[in-house]
């Protein structure tokens, strides 16, 4: 049987990270577009749990607390601007908000 | 590092979600694949000698954030999305700066002298020891934070506030 190694972790989190960059680059809904935003910190993450374990140190699992922080004041003030633009252009598709557009 | 069977049984299941996410067309049902591909994450890192990690990553992003997604789509009505955009020159260049990103890592990866068997997790990674270190080493960085989700309370509410008059 194979052995598992680091690479495999992180082969993993690359796979996720670029699933969740075409969902910010293919979806035109700004909540999926965050949940797609979310998808590659968790990539993220995975690859920060794998090294803490690769190098037997506790800091990147102590970084990842603070990217779950920092995720969660993100999601908040994300959604409340969603909502925010929901009620003034009745819409979150991200191709007509482009109120700004020059 | 855990048992390749296992690996590959909880990879399949978190890539499966995350492309399951991506392609929906329900918003519910693209929160729903992210909630499962957040559990499936948070087995592995069960597997990676990180329990505390673990219990935070179902507690916070799949309990907690993943709740607020639910309830702005719903509040929203906005479950009903187009989907994935359609084929033309933005898809297109998509793709290819996609396939780009895939092989920088992919380069990066193959090398990588990387013998990647890890030694064997004598760390004690229990919260115990996640909470020294966070508050011996990292005690400025977690102040810092704690001013961050203050700075996010105070601009929701004052984002959601009705202006008199």
């Amino acid at each position: 049987m194979p052995v598992v190694t680091t690479s495999w972790y992180v082969a993993l989190s690359v796979a996720l990270f670029t699933i969740g960059a075409l969902g910010v680059l293919l979806r035109r809904n700004a909540v999926v577009i965050f949940m797609s935003v979310e998808l590659m910190l968790n990539a993220a993450n995975l690859a920060f749990v794998a090294f803490a374990r690769h190098f037997n140190n506790l800091d990147g699992q102590i970084f990842v607390f603070f990217v779950i922080t920092v995720a969660a004041a993100e999601v908040a003030v994300g959604l409340a601007l969603i909502v925010a633009i929901f009620r003034t252009k009745n819409s979150i598709n991200v191709d007509e908000i482009n109120t700004m557009k020059g | 590092m855990g048992n390749p069977i296992l690996f590959i049984i909880l990879a399949t299941i978190a890539l499966a979600s995350a492309l399951g996410m991506l392609l929906n067309r329900n918003a519910v049902h693209s929160a729903l694949f992210l909630i499962l591909n957040m559990v499936t994450l948070a087995v592995l890192y069960l597997v990676l000698n990180a329990p505390f990690i673990a219990m935070v990553q179902i507690t916070v992003y799949a309990g907690a954030i993943m709740v607020l997604f639910l309830f702005v789509i719903m509040l929203l009505g906005a479950e009903r999305t187009s989907g994935p955009i359609r084929p033309g020159w933005q898809m297109y260049l998509t793709l290819l700066l996609t396939a780009v990103l895939l092989a920088t890592f992919g380069a990066v990866l193959l090398g990588a002298d990387g013998e990647g068997t890890a030694v064997a997790p004598t760390l004690d990674a229990s919260p115990t020891a996640i909470g020294l270190t966070l508050f011996e080493s990292y005690v400025f960085p977690f102040e810092v934070t704690s001013i961050l989700l203050l700075a996010a309370m105070v601009g929701v509410v004052v984002l959601r506030m009705r202006r008199k008059g």
